[in-house]
């Protein structure tokens, strides 16, 4: 843009409508989301791209074969090796997610309702296991779990137990053990929220209307704190499907998980297709999943009406 | 009062029990070294429409949540229906709500709102739905039952709230400033319909408000209360008209104050000596506490008449208009009176050209001596 060119009439105009344009909100909230949007695009969605490619492919050592093929997801689906690997990372993470959201619903629901004035430092305690590194919380139920561990020696000391037991490490349980602690703060926090929007005179107008404590609880207060609890559901279920730090750290053998197979996959046995295959079976499932607990969800929250 | 015509307010003639529906003896509620409740007697009758009056902190509504039992007394008791209520919860007692924020279940449409009481009781062969549909009759909701919360407008929340209420056929309802959230017209009609409301179902009704209009409109009795204490129980009539003391009399609207001396005190009645208005013969207050020799006089704006031209009045003042101030249908003209400290209020209608008096025009007014009041400061 020259200076003589500056101030004709046209590029007055021009720049009208580009500072028009610059003002209006649809304009402005894509300029605010781009770029994390950018980010997305380029570390997410192109990944997922490639991922789902691969799994139309074949592998030959190191060469890459490009001709379609459904191959990866006959053998995924059908051996059953990997699907009882989805099953149980599916029963993991079901569990899990139960588990931490009833956990996790009474301390939400005490902080919200009877933490006064002290609800932020109730809240700030909370966090206060995320301080350290999630590998050094796992590595602590190693601790606590394993065959010289706390728990056994624990037991024995009280004569409950003769013999360190080896039921409580390198096994699923330790694993759902594990990662229900592990996300107990990422389910308090939605469910929490939610329980601070409802509104306390409609349980007020519940008892006023004839409802003790509990039944006011189970027809307004819980149904109200749905979403929190939906989302607590989804935040716990979705990463634990595909976590395999965990397993591989206490769930030894019998605690392998689908993302150890897929990382097996990616690694040492050099096959990508298999992997990316793997891959795009369990996000499927896992959405499904998803959205199944949200449909059971608002249907139970409908039943209690 | 002679020159009022005697027409009775309609409900006026209803028969009403005098039997106790609500007692509440001695009632303090402390908050720490706050009282909010100060030693409160009251009683209110069967059938009543009953309004709690006062400016927000007076107690009021701690009064009312005690009722409906979401709060305790510190000391006192409360009984309804004969029966006491210490240690019955909020959800045994024979009272029902309807919240200041109407508190509609978001969740829930309007139908299975009003039936939420109803579904414990487990009622048989579809006297659920005939009641849920008689109460939204009742409220003028007939045919949005299946609306949900969320596309109500406020009036219809309110009404939502007022039939889930009433469908439970409490005792008592109360009432918690159900329509301050509305707007003029809105709260002017609502006010209008609760009262037939109240007159067609013949339930109690306990009305908390911190506006004296709608307590004055609406109510069969008033209790006017003052930090946590009861100031006034009465009429609206006896309120509005004779004050027990200069709080009530400016909470309940305009009131000119007149400083007087007692010149002679006998039986019923008070004789004064002001300076604006002369010697004052008027109706000793019941509860009346002479205080010396003064005593304050209280005359309502509207009971001050502009006299016109040549027109002349048993008891006049004269004075000098200093403000004038238009509202419409009425106008407020500030009249400076010689020898009183403060300048009257006086409301005229607009009829005869009020709006049109310059100011500084002097200026006579004709008054009742009657509607001089004495209370106390």
């Amino acid at each position: 843009m020259t200076v003589a060119a500056e101030g004709s009439p046209p590029l007055r105009m021009t720049r009208a409508r580009r500072n028009a344009l610059l003002r209006s909100e649809p304009v402005q909230g894509f300029a605010l989301i781009s770029p994390t949007f950018l980010y997305a695009l380029i570390l997410l969605v192109l990944p997922i791209m490639v991922v789902i490619a691969h799994s139309f492919w074949t592998q030959h050592y190191l060469t890459i074969d490009r001709t379609f093929t459904l191959e990866n997801y006959r053998v995924a689906l059908t051996e059953p090796i990997y699907r009882d690997l989805l099953w149980r990372s599916l029963y993991i993470s079901l569990t899990v997610s139960l588990f931490t959201v009833v956990l996790a619903y009474p301390i939400a629901y005490f902080i919200s309702f009877h933490g006064g004035r002290h609800k932020s430092l109730w809240l700030f305690l909370i966090t206060i296991p995320f301080w350290t590194s999630y590998l050094l919380r796992v590595m602590s139920w190693k601790v606590i779990l394993g065959y010289n561990g706390v728990l056994n020696s624990g037991l024995m000391g009280l004569g409950i137990i003769d013999e360190p037991s080896t039921a409580l490490l390198y096994n699923s349980s330790a694993v759902i053990i594990t990662l229900t602690h592990a996300w107990a703060a990422f389910a308090i926090l939605p469910i929490f929220v939610s329980l601070e929007k409802v509104d306390r005179t409609l349980v007020e107008a519940a008892t006023d209307l004839g409802d003790g404590p509990l039944r006011s609880f189970l027809r307004v207060t819980l149904p109200l704190s749905a979403p929190g609890i939906i989302s607590a559901a989804l935040i716990v279920m979705i990463p634990t499907v595909g976590d395999y730090v965990t397993p591989k750290l206490v769930g030894g053998k019998d605690g392998v998980m689908i993302a150890n197979a897929i990382q097996a996959q990616f690694g040492k046995a050099a096959n990508w297709p298999l992997g990316a295959a793997l891959s795009v079976t369990t996000m499927l499932i896992v959405s499904l999943m998803a959205g199944a607990t949200v449909l059971i969800i608002r249907t139970l929250q409908r039943m209690a009406r | 009062m002679p020159e009022q015509p005697r027409i009775e307010r309609p409900h006026a003639d209803r028969i009403q029990s005098e039997r106790p529906m609500i007692e509440i003896r001695n009632v303090t509620r402390s908050y720490g070294a706050f009282k909010a409740l100060d030693d409160a007697s009251l009683t209110i009758r069967e059938g009543e429409f009953f309004s709690l009056l006062g400016p927000s902190g007076c107690g009021k509504t701690t009064l009312l949540r005690m009722i409906a039992g979401f709060d305790n007394p510190t000391s006192g008791s409360i009984a309804v229906g004969g029966q006491s209520m210490e240690g019955i919860p909020a959800n045994r007692r024979p009272t029902n709500m309807v919240f200041q924020s109407y508190a509609i279940f978001p969740h829930l449409n309007v139908e299975q709102n009003v039936a939420y009481g109803l579904k414990r009781l487990k009622l048989q062969g579809g006297e659920e739905k005939r009641r849920v549909e008689e109460a939204l009759g009742q409220v003028s909701l007939t045919g949005l039952g299946k609306r949900l919360a969320t596309e109500l407008s406020g009036g219809q929340r309110q009404r939502v709230a007022l039939g889930r209420a009433l469908v439970m056929r409490p005792k008592v309802l109360l009432l918690d400033e159900p329509l301050s959230a509305l707007d003029k017209k809105l709260r002017e009609q609502m006010q209008v319909e609760l009262r037939r409301l109240q007159q067609a179902v013949g339930i109690t009704f306990v009305l908390v408000t911190h506006d004296q209009y709608e307590a004055l409109a609406m109510s069969d009795r008033i209790a006017v209360m003052f930090g946590g204490k009861i100031a006034q129980v009465a009429s609206p009539k006896e309120i509005y008209q004779r004050p027990v003391n200069r709080q009530v009399a400016d909470f309940l609207g305009g009131m000119n104050f007149v400083k007087a001396e007692i010149v002679e005190e006998n039986g019923a009645s008070l004789i004064v000596d002001t300076l604006g208005f002369g010697r004052i013969k008027t109706d000793k207050p019941k509860a009346f506490v002479r205080n010396g020799g003064a005593a304050t006089l209280g005359i309502r704006p509207e009971r001050l008449r502009v006299l016109w031209d040549n027109a002349t009045a048993k008891f006049e003042v004269a004075g000098k208009v200093v403000e004038r101030h238009y509202f419409g249908e009425i106008t407020h003209l500030i009249v400076e009176i010689p020898g009183l400290e403060k300048p009257l209020s006086v409301t005229e209608t607009n009829d005869f050209g009020a709006d049109d008096i310059p100011v500084g025009t002097p200026i006579r007014l004709a008054y009742d001596p009657e509607a001089l009041v004495a209370m106390a400061d």
